[in-house]
Formats: C-alpha cells, structure tokens, sequence
C-alpha cells in the first residue's frame, strides 16, 4: 500500500459500499443463506479466506467480490446443493437473455429464445 | 410538449457483465430450490446501503465517553452492550471492545479475509480487504499507521488484533482533551469509522 493509497483510501468516509449491482446481490445471498443455516459463518469465512488468499487475488483487493462469488459457488457446489452445470447452463441463458432483451427494458430469464429447448 | 429531439432507435443488446450473470444464475438456482427469495435479498442489500454504518459504532463510543456504567459493560460484555443499543451482529459474532489508553493504541485486522463488526462499522472499506493492509498490519503495525497519517508517541504500545468469523473487534478511541461534558450526539462527530478501525484517533474538537 503506498501512501498516496492509503491516504486517499484513508480520507474516502463515504464511498459506496458496492461498486456495482451484482456485488451487492453476491452479499445478500450469502447473507442470507447463512441466516437460513445453509452454512455457519466459520464456514463461510473458511471458504471466503481460501479464495482472497488465492496467489493469484488482486492485490489492491479489487477483485474482492468476484473472489467471493467464487467462494459461494464452491461451498454450494460442495455441499451437493448446486450442481456446477446448472450454473454454468444457466449463465449462458442469462446471457442469451440479456442479448434477446431490447435496450431500456428490465432483462428477464425468459427472454431467452433457447429456453424451451434448453429448459435451463 | 412536442419530443423533437431524436430518439436512439437502434436496438442495442443488453449486455450483462459476466459477474452479474453469474449472480444471477445463482440467485435463479437458489430461488428455484426455495433457499431464498427475491425480497429478503432486496431487504438485506437496501440494509446494508443504507441503514449499516459507522455512525452505529460511533454512538456506541460516544455512550461509552460520556456514560462510565455504560463503558464498563462494554469492556465486560460488548456482544451484550451495543445489542442494547440496538446494533445486533446477524451471524450471531461475539463482539469485544479494545479500549485505546496512553499506553496502548489499539489495531484491528482480518489476516484470513475481511471479518469485521458489520454491526457497528457496516461493510469494510477496500483497503481493509486488500491484500497489503492484511499482511502489513501484524507484520509492522505503526509503518501502517504511518501511511494513515498517524505517528503514534514512541511510548504508546501497538497492538493488534487479529478478527475471526466467531469474535469482531471495535476500538474505543480515546476522547479527546476538551470534550468532557459534550453531548453524545456532539461527541460522535468526533468519531470516524477509522478510529473504530484503529488507523486513525478520534478527531480534535476543533477539527469536527
């Protein structure tokens, strides 16, 4: 951390606490899957660790909510609750979806033209 | 009102960023499988945008300056005293309360990723979670500080506290000199989240 870093990072008292959308969605089901007993938080902070260790994580830490989406993703994978192509299947409709969708209208999963052959 | 300004027309697609697709595809499984909904998501993200922060920890440092009963539970008991005022951990953490004195400033860290008395504080700022400031605290505590901006008396003692998902600390700064008798409502611009953090002191009266 340079100074320049830390003081800028030190002065900031109001910055967002997400930077965009999707970070925030990231949170709260993890946030929320605790709070049902899916997983402890001991858990939870285990599988978070594992990844914001990773060797190959940011070093500005910026890359910290993708690293806890990864984390998520693991420990449902893990414990037999996701299945890994359900999640990778469904991306790629939320992809397709999102692509489908014209511009200015709220992006749905059904707006995906595959859906009925993929059934995802 | 006429619209004669032209309209873009062209039918661009929605592009979803490559994480946020990812998300989704989550939230959809889940959601699928019952083990969350869409308004308690809403409801958790709009709390912790809004309603979580460190003015929370802040009126617990000021109740603690200006009322010694109150302190002294808090250096006893601090899961139980800053839930009496209102500021429960979800996770079910125990919470300690680090008092800073002449001889000791306290440090608070997370080594293994980023726990943190959301309670009080709400989420970390980023430098908490970078890698840096995770390694750096422990390792050399006041060349940290010093980055910060804060040069501690060569007397004053550093020590640091390493969180954990179980137990989450909050410093107590101390209160200023010249501040005795204040309100807490005037107290608690004196403190930053910083202070709470440990990279900073309380504010000087005349600085707030």
């Amino acid at each position: 951390m340079s100074r320049s870093e830390a003081a800028a990072l030190a002065g900031t008292r109001d910055e967002a606490v997400f930077s965009e959308p999707w970070q925030a969605e990231a949170f709260a089901l993890v946030v929320a899957l605790n709070e049902r007993g899916v997983f402890s938080w001991t858990e939870w902070a285990d599988a978070l660790s594992a990844q914001v260790r990773h060797p190959d994580a940011a070093a500005d830490g910026s890359d910290y909510y993708d690293r806890w989406l990864a984390a998520l993703e693991g420990l449902l994978v893990h414990k037999g609750l996701v299945a890994q192509a359900d999640v990778e299947a469904l991306t790629a409709a939320w992809h397709r979806a999102a692509h489908a969708t014209p511009h200015g209208q709220p992006i749905l999963l059904e707006n995906d033209p595959m859906q009925a052959e993929t059934g995802v | 009102m006429a619209h004669d300004h032209d309209h873009d027309h062209h039918h661009h697609d929605n592009d979803l960023d490559p994480m946020a697709a990812r998300v989704r595809a989550l939230e959809t499984i889940l959601t699928r499988k019952g083990l969350v909904d869409t308004a308690a998501i809403d409801t958790i993200v709009e709390t912790y945008e809004t309603k979580v922060g460190p003015r929370n920890g802040a009126h617990v440092v000021a109740k603690a300056w200006s009322d010694p009963s109150f302190a002294d539970w808090l250096r006893r008991d601090a899961t139980a005293a800053i839930a009496s005022l209102g500021y429960a951990g979800r996770q079910g953490e125990h919470m300690q309360a680090v008092f800073n004195t002449a001889e000791t400033h306290n440090l608070v860290v997370c080594t293994l990723c980023s726990c943190y008395p959301w309670s009080v504080l709400g989420l970390p700022p980023v430098w908490y979670k970078a890698p840096p400031y995770r390694s750096r605290a422990v390792l050399d505590p006041r060349g940290v500080l010093a980055e910060f901006g804060l040069i501690l008396p060569e007397g004053q003692k550093v020590r640091v506290w390493d969180s954990t998902a179980e137990l989450r600390y909050l410093v107590i700064p101390m209160q200023p000199d010249g501040t005795e008798g204040w309100s807490e409502d005037r107290l608690t611009e004196l403190v930053s989240r910083d202070s709470m953090i440990g990279t900073a002191v309380a504010l000087a009266p005349e600085a707030a």
